[in-house]
């Protein structure tokens, strides 16, 4: 494994900002806040403040910039290198900062008393030391001097000072290489050398450097210089270079630098003996320098040739990348070209987007890199809005259709329409979003007014199904004849076909199974030429789907409610004491550490979002997706990083415990322990299906508690969100045009919320409940549920009925302790929330209950005091039977 | 016994047991219903303004009434009594003009400590008492501005901060006290300058005695005053090489627990605790009894948790003898063993591994 390296940010450091030094020069400090707060948010772990400049006060620069750093919380959150070359600029910083910070630097430069009255300072102040392999005589330039003078300097520390040698960090001095000088060009080896030596032989000591020094001979060719960085810091982090200063954002990967630029860099950094005898390292990387050297924002060394294309091909190569860093030179450089800017989205854009859809449908890209190329398509448009304005021709865009989208009343969740909607918009649709939660007329007057061709339904939750049936409803009421898609985890082709289809027969119905598909529905039922056979085949074909569903209504047996009962799972309380918790009541977590929960996300689901199917980490090596995994991982990790260091999202927990006893299938909440005071009822329902093999049990959740009169019993609640913050957050991206980032911010909300279920879930089993408090802890023994207990949320399989969650939430006081609320079709809002029961009976285990038959709706109608018709549109997914009416 | 002897009696007695730290004093001086000219004595009958509410002021104008606090909790079972010096800095006393007595009150304050401790030493030598200098925080902070519109802003330096807990510090080591307790710390820049103050004293020939320190976590979200977490403020001041670190104040013991805990896995050294009597009432009381403040304490120990506890406002003699009583007989804490690290921090810790 390799070693961790800090990135220290450097933006605030008016020797190497041109632009932060402006601004302190000009007392702009609020905007000059705003560079260390754009560091932090990218995610540098300590930040470089550094204000030597001769026309500064300095002292009174570091001051003031420390103490209005003091009063920004997302900035002082981090550590602090007080960087100067004068000490009292460092005291002035020591002296407002309440954290444990860095200082930069301290040398025996003037001599052992000043370093020694320095170092006390630094000690009792509390702060680590960079210290300068710098003495009397100099700066230490060869590997003798740097560890001569390193050694000296940690003696005199940790003997005389009484530092912690952890709290030492050396820099043993980056300099310039390739420049021409022949004594030169061992420094980056010394340096190197030097590092391997401290880390061996100065105990716990640290080193650190400033890496743009190195490659400072060829100040003006970016890409080479990235490269020399890369390849210096390749080897230095492996001799055990610990932080460096250096703008994390421009390093590249060491093996996407280009061989042939990598191999004349490495001979320079390492000193190589040289391979063509007339040709000295440096000259031949001088020599090779002018190739790789390309615009001034120019990134990614290894794509550095396409850039020599025509701009057509560099469009298309942009937009299949999903690299936006020229988008905007290049759309320029078009548009001068072409006559009118409609021309360059009509030709060379369009053109580069209809690569990406077939590649899409080829299967040679997948979904989070379209979504990137929505990105570039819409950074470019975006470009030329402006100059198709002021143009004014008049002329509408043309796009291939219009399409309205919306998630359903009741329901908030949007992350698979989003990916619809941006995968549609690629594809030169026009999208027309309408958000979450909306309600069945608004749906249908904005399509009105909008003019759309087409309307797109999306839903995740239970009752979202019936809402849809609803809006078809409406559509034939309204004498609309425009198709409809459906769309969302809980739809299904059955459901549509047998539900929704039959609601609304003026116009075509269309389940539309993932966003890979949707554009492939959406253009045959466009097309004039292809629309009437694709509704006739999905017409035949829904007809199929119906047919099938009712004979197996016939087939499947299922038993009596009262026969399921008897076969109920069967405890023998006379040997099964049911554990006590450590608490009955409330219990609520304000404000759960993210940083925790990032650490035990499960992956898996987090692709199968984005439609990458496979288990994690696997994935990330297949030999199909394993390309597009990976970098939406890396996406994904970059993002997951920035919500937490960020604070974007809190995460918030109620639990309960409550003494319960089983009543028939009800689940009995007491008030206390007394038992004689009825708090709360939860209603659980049973499984009918008949048997094949005559030994295993009906199931229904009330079977894991112990019955009224049997021993004590308890039942656990909770509700866990990570969405206070995610609605923010992806509009923020949004509206700077990145549905990327918006989608993966939302779909990381959502892992973070399941991460936090499960850590709590870990708490109750091994402390809070408390019945397995030698529970191992490991990723995949949890992902894998191999653990005691179960925690069913209701509108799953083992409690399909969503109106559950109202008991529970009015038990836990969920809405004032978390902040989540329910909708009217019992959806959580924030949608990055999970709510269920914790039961501990060592059998409990995950089950469906499948369809069940008119006896049990009855019954659980009665229980509910719902009428049947009630009870029927609750439970509509899984009734055996058509309800009447 | 000298200071050194105790110093050394202190630290064999936090390796063999719990130490009890005293209770409140603002509540016990309140209880005794006193009056403007209690405060003032003939010293300060003269003095502009009223005094009355100035608690440290008694060290000098009712010293019996200290002395008898210091015996009560002593009685009580308390191993160590804080001074009662709280607010004896030069800032913190401006707000009386009495700028000019601080150095006498930390002086006569840790003298009425150190008598009344080595009284008890003397009759019970099988359990030595020790004394502690109280040092409050100030009413001026160093990482907060006073004004929300400007917030650069500094109503106080730190080399100001710095020149107050200087004196008081020098006056708390002439007057006696075995270690120094910087307590109620709402702002760790405020502390650190404390820390600077003791540390530079060692180069002046003053004899160097243990430091602890105990922050507070001011509500719920897990934070000092001045914004940083218990691990961050842990990072920030252990250069001061604690005797002991901890929290107190501002909470009970229940919404105490989990940042103690947190404290105990972080710091190599010893951890204190001394919660409120519970989160006061709507008429600013406190109505937590002792046996609860006693059976909180009692599991923190059980659990492990702690090596030093007491009460913070609200607690008395009652709430200390029933804590002594509960963590009588129970192993200390071993401080945690953490590999060597660089632990920086910000608001939050940052740990190079």
């Amino acid at each position: 494994m390799r070693p961790t390296f800090v990135n220290i940010g450097e933006r605030t450091n008016v020797t190497g900002s041109a632009r932060f030094r402006k601004l302190v020069a000009e007392g702009n400090y609020p905007e000059a806040l705003s560079v260390a707060r754009q560091q932090v948010e990218a995610g540098a772990s300590i930040i470089d403040v550094n204000m030597d400049e001769g026309l500064l006060d300095s002292v009174r620069a570091m001051t003031t910039f420390l103490n209005l750093i003091a009063a920004e919380p997302d900035i002082a959150r981090v550590p602090l290198m007080i960087d100067s070359s004068k000490w009292e600029v460092i005291e002035a910083g020591l002296r407002c900062v309440q954290g444990k910070a860095i200082v930069n630097s301290i040398s025996l430069k003037e001599g052992e008393a000043a370093f020694l009255k320095q170092a006390r300072a630094c000690l009792r102040y509390g702060a680590a030391v960079v210290v300068m392999a710098f003495d009397e005589k100099g700066q230490a330039d060869t590997l003798t001097r740097k560890t001569e003078i390193c050694t000296r300097a940690y003696r005199t520390l940790v003997d005389e000072v009484g530092f912690p040698p952890e709290d030492i960090i050396f820099d043993p001095n980056i300099f310039a290489v390739a420049t021409g000088i022949d004594e030169h060009d061992n420094y980056a080896v010394d340096f190197i050398e030097a590092t391997r030596w401290i880390k061996a032989n100065l105990p716990n000591a640290r080193v650190s450097g400033g890496v743009s020094n190195v490659s400072f001979s060829f100040r003006g060719n970016e890409p080479v210089r990235r490269a020399i960085h890369g390849v210096f810091l390749y080897h230095a982090i492996a001799a055990g270079l610990d932080m460096g200063i250096v703008n994390a954002g421009d390093l590249p990967v060491y093996d996407d630098i280009p061989f042939e630029l990598r191999e004349a860099v490495e001979d320079v950094i390492l000193n190589r003996p040289r391979r063509q005898p007339a040709l000295s390292n440096t000259e031949r990387l001088v020599e090779l320098a002018p190739i790789f050297k390309g615009g001034k924002s120019e990134v990614k060394g290894p794509d550095l040739a396409w850039r020599q294309a025509a701009v057509a091909e560099r469009l298309a190569h942009a937009l299949v990348h999903g690299v936006t860093d020229y988008i905007e030179t290049d759309v320029e450089e078009a548009r001068l070209a072409a006559g009118r800017p409609l021309e360059v989205i009509e030709g060379p854009l369009m053109d580069g987007m209809n690569r990406v859809g077939d590649l899409f449908g080829a299967g040679k890209m997948f979904l989070p890199q379209v979504v990137k190329s929505a990105r570039v398509m819409k950074q470019a448009v975006a470009w030329l809005l402006p100059f198709m304005e002021t143009e004014s021709a008049g002329q509408e865009r043309k796009s291939a259709g219009r399409i309205l989208m919306a998630t359903v009343k009741g329901d908030v969740h949007d992350i698979g329409k989003n990916i619809v909607g941006v995968v549609l918009q690629c594809n030169n649709y026009e999208v027309f979003d309408l958000g979450v939660m909306v309600p069945a007329d608004r749906i249908l007057d904005e399509a009105v007014r909008l003019k759309v061709d087409m309307v797109g339904l999306s839903g995740l939750i239970t009752p979202s199904l019936d809402e849809m049936v609803f809006v078809a409803s409406e559509m034939q009421r309204r004498g609309f004849l425009m198709p409809l898609l459906i769309g969302g985890a809980t739809t299904s082709k059955t459901h549509t076909a047998v539900k929704i289809a039959p609601a609304y027969p003026s116009g075509s119905t269309t389940y539309v199974l993932d966003a890979s598909r949707a554009v492939g529905v959406v253009s045959a039922l466009l097309s004039p030429t292809e629309h009437d056979r694709f509704t006739a085949e999905t017409t035949a074909e829904y007809v199929r789907v119906r047919e099938q569903f009712e004979r197996s209504q016939d087939n499947r047996g299922r038993m009596s409610l009262a026969d399921a009962r008897r076969r109920a799972f069967a405890t023998d309380w006379s040997r099964n004491t049911p554990s006590k918790p450590s608490f009955t009541g409330l219990r609520t977590f304000e404000d759960w550490d993210l940083t925790d929960l990032a650490e035990h996300t499960d992956w898996t689901p987090f692709f199968a979002s984005w439609q990458l199917f496979g288990r994690f980490p696997a994935i990330l090596q297949d030999d199909i997706v394993g390309q597009a995994a990976r970098d939406l991982y890396a996406d994904g990790r970059r993002m997951l990083d920035r919500m937490i260091q960020g604070r974007w999202l809190t995460a918030k927990a109620t639990v309960g415990f409550w003494p319960a006893q089983a009543d028939g299938d009800d689940i009995l909440v007491y008030a206390d322990e007394t038992r004689t005071e009825v708090a709360g009822r939860f209603h659980t329902l049973r499984q009918q299906m008949v048997r094949s093999d005559g030994d295993r049990a009906n199931l229904a959740l009330s079977d894991f508690i112990a019955p009224v009169g049997g021993p004590p019993d308890w039942l656990g609640g909770f509700a866990v969100t990570a969405g206070h913050g995610e609605i923010e957050m992806a509009e923020r991206f949004r509206q700077d045009g990145d549905d990327y980032s918006a989608i993966l911010a939302t779909s990381l909300a959502d892992r973070l919320a399941e991460a936090l279920a499960e850590a709590l879930h870990r708490k109750v089993r091994t402390e809070l409940w408390g019945y397995a408090s030698d529970e191992v802890f490991d990723l995949e023994f949890l992902i894998g549920e191999k653990y005691r207990g179960i925690r069913p949320a209701a509108g799953y399989p083992a409690q399909p009925d969503h109106t559950e969650k109202a008991e529970l939430f009015r038990l836990l006081e969920a809405t004032p302790r978390t902040g989540i609320t329910l909708t009217e079709s019992f959806a959580m809002d924030p949608p990055s929330s999970v709510s269920g029961l914790y039961f501990s009976h060592p059998d409990s285990h995950y089950f469906g209950v499948g369809r069940i038959d008119r006896d049990q709706v009855e019954d659980y109608a009665r229980r509910k005091g719902w009428d049947l018709a009630t009870a029927e549109r609750w439970l509509a997914p899984i009734l055996s039977y058509t309800p009447v009416g | 016994m000298t200071r050194t002897d105790r110093i050394a009696a202190l630290k064999a007695a936090s390796r063999e047991r719990i130490l009890v730290l005293d209770g409140s004093w603002g509540v016990m001086i309140q209880k005794r219903g006193l009056d403007e000219t209690d405060f003032r004595g003939e010293r300060f009958a003269g003095h502009p303004g009223q005094l009355k509410g100035n608690n440290d002021l008694l060290c000098l104008t009712r010293p019996d009434i200290i002395t008898e606090l210091h015996d009560a909790y002593f009685g009580a079972g308390a191993d160590i009594s804080e001074t009662n010096t709280f607010s004896s800095t030069t800032i913190a006393q401006a707000d009386y003009g009495l700028e000019a007595a601080v150095r006498d009150i930390n002086l006569e304050g840790a003298r009425l400590a150190r008598a009344s401790a080595d009284r008890w030493t003397a009759a019970e030598p099988h359990k030595p008492r020790f004394v502690a200098g109280s040092i409050g925080p100030l009413n001026k902070m160093l990482s907060m501005s006073p004004d929300v519109n400007d917030p650069g802003a500094r109503s106080v330096t730190f080399e100001e901060v710095y020149q107050a807990y200087r004196e008081q510090v020098i006056a708390l080591n002439e007057g006696g006290v075995d270690l120094y307790l910087v307590e109620t710390i709402t702002d760790t820049l405020n502390c650190k300058a404390a820390i600077k103050a003791i540390m530079d004293l060692e180069d002046e020939g003053f004899e160097p005695l243990p430091i602890w320190i105990s922050g507070t976590i001011t509500d719920r979200s897990g934070r000092t005053l001045s914004g940083q977490t218990v691990e961050a403020f842990w990072n920030s001041v252990r250069h001061a090489r604690p005797f002991a670190i901890g929290l107190n104040c501002a909470l009970g013991a229940d919404l105490m627990r989990p940042h103690i805990a947190e404290l105990s896995r972080v710091a190599d050294t010893l951890v204190s605790a001394y919660p409120n009597a519970g989160l006061p009432n709507a008429m600013g009381e406190y109505d937590e009894q002792p046996h609860e403040t006693g059976h909180s304490l009692h599991q923190w120990a059980e659990d492990g948790i702690v090596n030093i506890v007491g009460g913070c406002c609200g607690t008395t003699p009652d709430h200390i003898a029933h804590v002594a009583q509960a963590v009588q007989g129970l192993a200390p804490r071993k401080p945690a063993v953490r590999p060597r690290a660089m632990r920086l921090s910000g608001l939050e810790p940052m740990e190079l591994s």
